[in-house]
Parts: C-alpha cells; sequence; structure tokens
C-alpha cells in the first residue's frame, strides 16, 4: 500500500471505468455502508473529524447530522465549480477516478437521508463533466444509483449540472441559486442549506475532494481515519501548487506536514537564484504569508493562527521577481470581475480598489493612497453578504501591511518616471471644471 | 454655463462614465413568452431542452443546460437563440437574458467559433499568461473565426500560462506556441497534441508508486 488515499495510483490507465475501479475494491465501502444504519454511517463521519476540503473547513460530520430527519424531499449537492484561483486537485479527481466521487456521493447521501443529488460542475471543465457522466451511467446500470440500491431501501438519483462560468457560483447559496436556473446571486444565511437550500428543501453541500474520502474513511473506520494528520486537521489533503516553483501540480500530503517540505521538497521551490517573496497558504483568497512562515506545519489551525487560512488547499508561490504590486492589481481585478453585485460595500469596494491600485500603477498616486486602501478593505470586510468581499479584502489588506515599503517605493517610481515630481498635475477634468 | 465644455472627453451617451451596461429601451413593452404557433425551434434543440428539463424536479433548473445547447447551435445567445428557449421552457426572453449576461461563457454579442480562452490570474500571469494573451491575439489577428478571450483561473494552474481551445486545456505555453495554436485551428487539426493536459500525468510521485503490480 502506498501512503496515498485519494491518488494512490491515479494514473492507472481505465481507472475512469467501473471495471478498474472495482478490481481495486471500488464500491466495497458503499457495499458496507449500506449494510450499517445511516446512523453508523453519521457516526463514523463524525469520529473521522474530517473537515471541508472545499475552503471553510467545517467539520463534514456535524453538517450531515444538521439535516432534520424524517422522509421528506432531501438533497445532497456535490460543489465541483472549483474556481478559486490556484486550485485545481478536484479537477484530477473527477477526470482520473469519476467513481470515487460517485461512490462518496451515495454513502454520503445515505448518512443524510437525502433521496436527490446533483454534481455542480464549472462549465470550463468539458472533459470532467464527461468522464463524469460516464461514470454516472455505469454506476446506475450497475445499480448502485436507482431505486432500492442493493435491497437497502435507500433509493438516490445523481445528475450532473454543468455551469457556465462565474466564481461566485463557487459560494455555496449562489451555487444554490444557480442550480436553480436563476442568477448565480447568494441568498441572506440563515437559513442555512442544511434546514433550506436546494428547492427549499434540506441540503448538504459538500466539496468534491470532502465527498470522494468518504469511502476511505468507511473502508478505515472514522477512528483509524482520525489517526491521520494531526490534532483537528484530521487525514490527507490535496494540495494544489502553483506559481513560481519548479514542479507545479497537485500532491496528497498528510495534513501537519511542513510547509517548508511542500514547497520546497514537493514543488521543488523557486527557480535557482530566486527566492520565495510570499505566498498565499489556500487560495487568492487567503492572506499572504511570507518565508518564515514555511517552518509552519501544514494544517487549519497553524495556518489560522498565522493570520491565514488553509482554504482549499491551494499554495500559489510568488518569487522576487515579481513586483506585489502587480499581483494585488491582478487579484483585485478578478474579484471585481465576480463580485455579483448584490451588496455595495463588495460591489464598489472591489471597483474603487481596482481603480486605486491601477493609479499607483500610473504613477497617479501618493503613499497616502494605501492608507485609502487599507481603509476600503476594512469597509469591506464583514459587511457583505457573502464572503467574496473579504475574500479580495483580507488579501489585500495583508499585502499592504506586509509589504508596505515595496508599495511606497512603486509609488514614488512610478511617479518620478511620469514625471510629476513633487506635485501631481491637476487633472483635466479639474481644469474643465475651472473653465 | 448651460453648454458642455469641449475639454472633457465624453462617451456617445453624453457622459463621461461609460456605464456598466447597454441601456433599456424604456418605450418598449417587455417582451412576453413567445407564442410556439409562431416560434420555430429546430426540432433537435427542443428535444435537448425539453430532456434537460425533466431531469429536475423544477423545470427552471433546465435554463443553463438549454442556454448551452442553444449557444452551441447558433454559436452565441442571439436574440433568436432565448427566443427558442424561451419558447420551449415557456419563461420570458429578458429572464433568460438576465441568466445569460450573468455568466462568462455565454456569449451575448456574436463571436467567432474558435473559442480560446487565455488565463489571464495570478498564476499564470505570474509566468506569462498576459503576454501569452497577447500573443495570441496578434496571430490570430483580425480573423472573424477566432473568439480569443483572456480568462480568470481555468483550474489548470499547473500547466501555467495556459489556454482552454475548444475546451481542450493546452500548456505550459511558450509565446512561440501562439501561432501554432492558430495554424493547428484554422487547419483543423488536434491542437498542440503534446500539451494537452487531458494526457498529462499528476505531479505527485507517491501517485504512482506500485501502478504496475
Ligand atoms: C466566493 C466563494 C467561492 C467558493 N468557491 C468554492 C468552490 O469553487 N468549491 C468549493 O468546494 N467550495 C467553494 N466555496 C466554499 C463553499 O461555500 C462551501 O463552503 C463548500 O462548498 C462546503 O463544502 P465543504 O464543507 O466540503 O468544504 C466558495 C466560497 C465562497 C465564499
Ligand atoms: S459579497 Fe459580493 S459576491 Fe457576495 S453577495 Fe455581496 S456583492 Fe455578491
Ligand atoms: S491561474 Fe491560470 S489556470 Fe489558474
Amino acid at each position: 500500500m502506498s501512503d496515498k488515499l485519494l491518488f494512490d495510483r491515479i494514473d492507472e490507465p481505465g481507472l475512469d471505468t467501473i471495471e478498474v475501479y472495482m478490481r481495486r475494491g471500488g464500491y466495497e465501502s458503499l457495499k458496507r455502508a449500506l449494510r450499517m444504519t445511516p446512523e453508523e454511517v453519521l457516526q463514523n463521519l463524525l469520529d473521522s473529524g474530517l473537515r471541508g476540503r472545499g475552503g471553510a473547513g467545517f467539520a463534514m460530520g456535524k453538517k450531515v447530522s444538521f439535516l432534520p430527519r424524517g422522509a421528506m424531499d432531501k438533497y445532497l449537492v456535490c460543489n465541483a465549480d472549483e474556481s478559486e484561483p490556484g486550485t485545481f486537485k478536484d479537477r484530477e479527481l473527477m477526470q482520473k477516478s469519476p467513481h470515487m466521487l460517485v461512490e462518496g456521493m451515495i454513502i454520503a447521501a445515505y448518512a443524510a437521508g437525502a433521496n436527490r443529488s446533483f454534481i455542480y460542475i464549472r462549465g470550463e471543465y468539458e472533459l470532467q463533466a464527461m468522464k463524469l457522466e460516464a461514470a454516472i451511467h455505469e454506476a446506475r446500470e450497475a445499480g448502485f444509483l436507482g431505486e432500492d440500491i442493493l435491497g437497502s431501501g435507500h433509493s438516490q438519483t445523481l445528475v450532473l449540472h454543468r455551469g457556465a462560468g462565474a466564481y461566485i457560483c463557487g459560494e455555496e447559496t449562489g451555487l444554490l441559486d444557480s442550480l436553480e436556473g436563476k442568477r448565480g446571486n447568494p441568498r441572506l444565511k440563515p437559513p442555512f442549506p442544511a434546514n433550506q437550500g436546494l428547492y427549499q428543501g434540506p441540503t448538504l453541500i459538500n466539496n468534491v475532494e470532502t465527498l470522494a474520502t468518504v469511502p476511505h474513511i468507511i473502508k478505515m473506520g472514522g477512528t483509524e481515519y482520525a489517526k491521520l494528520g494531526v490534532d483537528n486537521s484530521a487525514g490527507t489533503k490535496l494540495i494544489s501548487i502553483s506559481g513560481n516553483v519548479q514542479r507545479p501540480g497537485n500532491y496528497e500530503i498528510e495534513l501537519g506536514m511542513k510547509s517548508r517540505d511542500i514547497v520546497y521538497g514537493l514543488a521543488g521551490g523557486p527557480e535557482p537564484g530566486r527566492e520565495i517573496k510570499f505566498w498565499f497558504p489556500g487560495g487568492s483568497s487567503s492572506p499572504v504569508l511570507t518565508p518564515e512562515d514555511l517552518e509552519l506545519p501544514y494544517d487549519f489551525d497553524s495556518m489560522a493562527k498565522a493570520g491565514s487560512m488553509l482554504g482549499s488547499g491551494a499554495i500559489i508561490v510568488v518569487d522576487d521577481s515579481n513586483s506585489v504590486v502587480d499581483v494585488a492589481l491582478t487579484l483585485a481585478k478578478f474579484y471585481r470581475h465576480e463580485s455579483c453585485g448584490k451588496c455595495t460595500p463588495c460591489r464598489e469596494g472591489t471597483n474603487w480598489t481596482v481603480k486605486m491600485l491601477q493609479r499607483i500603477h500610473e504613477g497617479d498616486a501618493t503613499p497616502m493612497d494605501l492608507d485609502i486602501i487599507a481603509s476600503v478593505q476594512d469597509q469591506i470586510m464583514g459587511n457583505c453578504l457573502c464572503v467574496l468581499g473579504d475574500a479580495m479584502a483580507m488579501p489585500l489588506s495583508s499585502m499592504v501591511a506586509k509589504f508596505r515599503g515595496e508599495f511606497e517605493q512603486y509609488i514614488e517610481e512610478k511617479r518620478a518616471a511620469a514625471g510629476f515630481g513633487e506635485m501631481p498635475e491637476p487633472s483635466p477634468i479639474a481644469i474643465a471644471g475651472a473653465a | 454655463m448651460s453648454e458642455q465644455s469641449p475639454a472633457v472627453a465624453r462617451y456617445g451617451h453624453g457622459s463621461r462614465i461609460p456605464g456598466w451596461d447597454d441601456s433599456v429601451d424604456l418605450g418598449k413593452d417587455p417582451a412576453p413568452v413567445p407564442d410556439p404557433a409562431t416560434t420555430p425551434v429546430p426540432p433537435q434543440l427542443r428535444e435537448q431542452i425539453e430532456a434537460a428539463m425533466a431531469k429536475y424536479p423544477n423545470f427552471r433548473s433546465a435554463a443553463i443546460p438549454a442556454l448551452h445547447a442553444a449557444q452551441d447551435l447558433h454559436g452565441w445567445c442571439s436574440p433568436e437563440a432565448i427566443e427558442q428557449v424561451a419558447c420551449v421552457m415557456r419563461l420570458t426572453p429578458g429572464y433568460l437574458t438576465a441568466v445569460a449576461t450573468f455568466y462568462d461563457m455565454f456569449e451575448t454579442e456574436p463571436v467567432g467559433r474558435h473559442r480560446v480562452y487565455v488565463c489571464t490570474n495570478i498564476s499564470c500571469s505570474l509566468r506569462g499568461g498576459p503576454e501569452l494573451l497577447a500573443a495570441v491575439q496578434q496571430a490570430a489577428g483580425e480573423d472573424p473565426d477566432f473568439n480569443v478571450r483572456g480568462f480568470e483561473c481555468l483550474g489548470a494552474c499547473d500547466i501555467a500560462p495556459m489556454a482552454s481551445v475548444n475546451g481542450e486545456f493546452v500548456g505550459p505555453l511558450e509565446l512561440a506556441d501562439a501561432e501554432q495554436l492558430v495554424a493547428d485551428l484554422r487547419e483543423g487539426r488536434e491542437v498542440l497534441p503534446e500539451k494537452q493536459l487531458s494526457r498529462r500525468a499528476c505531479a505527485d510521485p507517491g501517485a504512482k508508486a506500485q501502478a504496475h503490480e
């Protein structure tokens, strides 16, 4: 046995077919789960300590237990929108081992008492959607989906739903609206999806990786799985590493591994002669960390203690050949583009942040503008309907706070280059107004 | 001071700011749900939309799949395409336009049939994404067959800088690949086969262990 769970021999040819998957012991966990009661399956999920892999890190078993009991239409939705910049782990899993996700979804639905399930996959993942569609068809033919699965009394449908390109549809309530055929605007919470979600029914929403881990938990037993990883961060995690490293890609690690061993050991560190300037530990929405923080273990609590978050497990490394201002501008433009526009601090705040960074870029700003940028981020944080606004404000304020010197130097250099010297020229609009 | 100062650059509509969207003709009545008797819908499209509607507890969920199907057929979400979807789904064209304009993959203007999305988000821009976009745009030139767009993270930062070419992910791309990419599309060849993501192995060396047991 290799020490991989989700990525165990992931490149084996044909693993995307039910034959190879079952030859390797696939769907045995499902059979085992269906011999247990839903409560026993739920207990295993609770014991495992599995935390959500989509970004928020909420305990999965607990979320399942929030769904009301009793006979009614209940829904399970798999979040396969994967649009957080830097994240591409779900893609590899769905493309190469789609049955692992399907099996996990059937077990999770059984535990939650959900009879209808959906996979919301981002529209750009066309190959992965095809693989999943084929896998769902095979699973149905094999009797793992449909009425009275394997004589257990549990019935379940599974529909693959392709999105059409919108980051906000990764946010769980935006996803639900989009799945209902509307614009993907997030909803006010509460009510939480566990009570009122898809079509107003109780809904469990989990990330692809979270659900794909479920068969392994059933196979090992919850308490056994909990021994992997470290305290409060159980299990293995798929991490996506990208940016300025020599071996970008997906890796499966045991949580609690030293960050330096991931960035340098697995991904090979930056190109020779380059130094790391900063890194995002959990996708572009996580506050940036500095090279010193590479000594920290990579787990939920350590990242939170360092003022950032593990997020989706996407590490983006930025080396010293890049300017922090350019990265900040790219980041802000992304969030401006993806803001759904429903609430003002996010819609206007992202727009103003881009404008201010562009002024810096054009040599049209003064160091005082950095205080305004920081204050705009403060106004966004905690004042939005969903966390997209915060997802820009948090990394952006961390950049301004940690690299203020570089921002100021950049501003002065650009100002000098634009020939503004000490005093900025009056703008044409001001002249027109005076005329 | 009633005259507009000529010193200020103004947009066609007279304002100094471009505005978010195209303005709406408020004098026009909202379009009703199209009448099936006067709205011809290609049978194959109707079938696709009806099949999608049958998959969900609420038919409205099929809006995105239906728009995908209509766009595949018409090349973009044209007023005619929207009209046909609206007719089959019994929704107003306005509702579907509102949905279509929310999502990046739906084209609300006519576009070329070769869809090239070049990622310009963080990980790609650290490795030359914006320059790649410029190179592809230059290689495609004014060719109306091409729809070259800068795009947000496509979930393939491991092959940065990358592009999605008619749905096929390719990378890591050099600037010189831009010419090849455009030429492959023009001549109907497979695009940069050796750079396709679908053929790439997982980066984790441990994942390969005992692959041949
Ligand atoms: C703006 C935004 C984008 C998100 N994008 C994703 C995503 O692409 N995939 C995902 O699994 N979760 C995403 N999330 C997190 C989801 O809202 C939700 O927490 C998650 O799907 C729950 O699954 P988990 O508990 O298994 O992690 C996003 C959240 C926000 C606020
Ligand atoms: S925070 Fe932004 S994305 Fe979220 S609901 Fe408000 S406007 Fe929309
Ligand atoms: S940043 Fe380009 S694919 Fe993710």
